[in-house]
């Protein structure tokens, strides 16, 4: 199972540096992806598989595409001669390689998961919420109202503001 | 079972915080700041597993969905000022928007 460990964290590892250093957005948020499922398999080995699904669902699945919806929202497409190199196939082999290996690191540590003894030191998600819901739950009701608070504010500053004034009456 | 020591995970939780600090530092478009601070959080949360899993504690897991709420929150609004700052300057570049500045009062 160490061998898994290392692996995802090359992979991640890796993957992170590629998207801080890339040029386009897009590929950098792709390699970001990459990077938060690797780290969801290492969030597997370490017995966190409630923690895994959420990594993959709300961080992979939910606030990057949220990411890549804005990018893709503020066209920032000005380097034009970057669309080139999509065409160029040298280009997928990165991503797909690590992708590749990610994908049978996470088929070999299933096909173990038999061999695993099943140990009550594993924490499952039934003990993650009867932490939850009775030691945090001030804590929960704090997370409840930063999450309202968060939505009122991405809805005030996305709102457009409208012009009201009239063309005449406005300041040059 | 993982036998990987404690220390190296904890020493890959700290390689993708400095990662995430780097690009932070370096680069000056707000995407990826936005996507650096991600990283930053993400990696704090995996040492938040990493100790969760060490003393075979739920507490650990805990935090990190108090973690992902936050980051929830973070991206939502600092989405929402990335597009008003696009739509006032036409630029993503973090050091266009330097109006407070003492320097380059108008």
């Amino acid at each position: 199972m160490n061998v898994f460990f290392y692996i995802a964290a090359s992979v991640a590892i890796i993957s992170t540096i590629m998207a801080i250093s890339g040029r386009n957005a897009i590929h950098s948020l792709l390699y970001l992806i990459l990077s938060l499922l690797a780290i969801s398999v290492v969030f597997y080995l370490l017995d966190a598989p409630f923690v895994a699904a959420l990594e993959v669902i709300i961080y992979a699945g939910a606030i990057m595409v949220l990411f890549i919806f804005v990018t893709m929202m503020l066209n920032i497409g000005q380097e034009r001669k970057t669309e080139k190199k999509w065409l160029n196939p040298r280009m997928w082999i990165i991503p797909s390689l690590l992708a590749g290996i990610l994908l049978v690191d996470l088929i070999l540590a299933l096909k173990n998961i038999t061999t695993i003894t099943v140990t009550n030191q594993s924490i499952l998600p039934k003990q993650v919420g009867i932490s939850l819901f009775s030691t945090y739950l001030i804590a929960v009701e704090i997370a409840g109202i930063l999450l309202m608070a968060g939505v009122i504010g991405a809805y005030h500053l996305g709102s457009q503001k409208k012009k009201v004034t009239h063309r005449f009456l406005e300041k040059k | 079972m993982l036998t990987v020591p404690v220390e190296t995970q904890l020493l890959f939780a700290g390689i993708l915080f400095l990662l995430g600090l780097i690009g932070l530092l370096v680069r000056r478009n707000m995407i990826f700041m936005l996507m650096s601070i991600e990283i930053m959080f993400n990696s704090a949360g995996l040492a938040f597993i990493i100790a969760g899993t060490r003393w075979k504690q739920p507490d650990g897991q805990v935090m990190f969905i108090f973690i992902l709420a936050v980051t929830a929150v973070e991206v939502a609004i600092g989405l929402a000022l990335i597009l008003q700052v696009y739509h006032h300057y036409k630029t993503l570049d973090a050091d266009a928007v330097n109006r407070l500045n003492d320097s380059n009062n108008i």
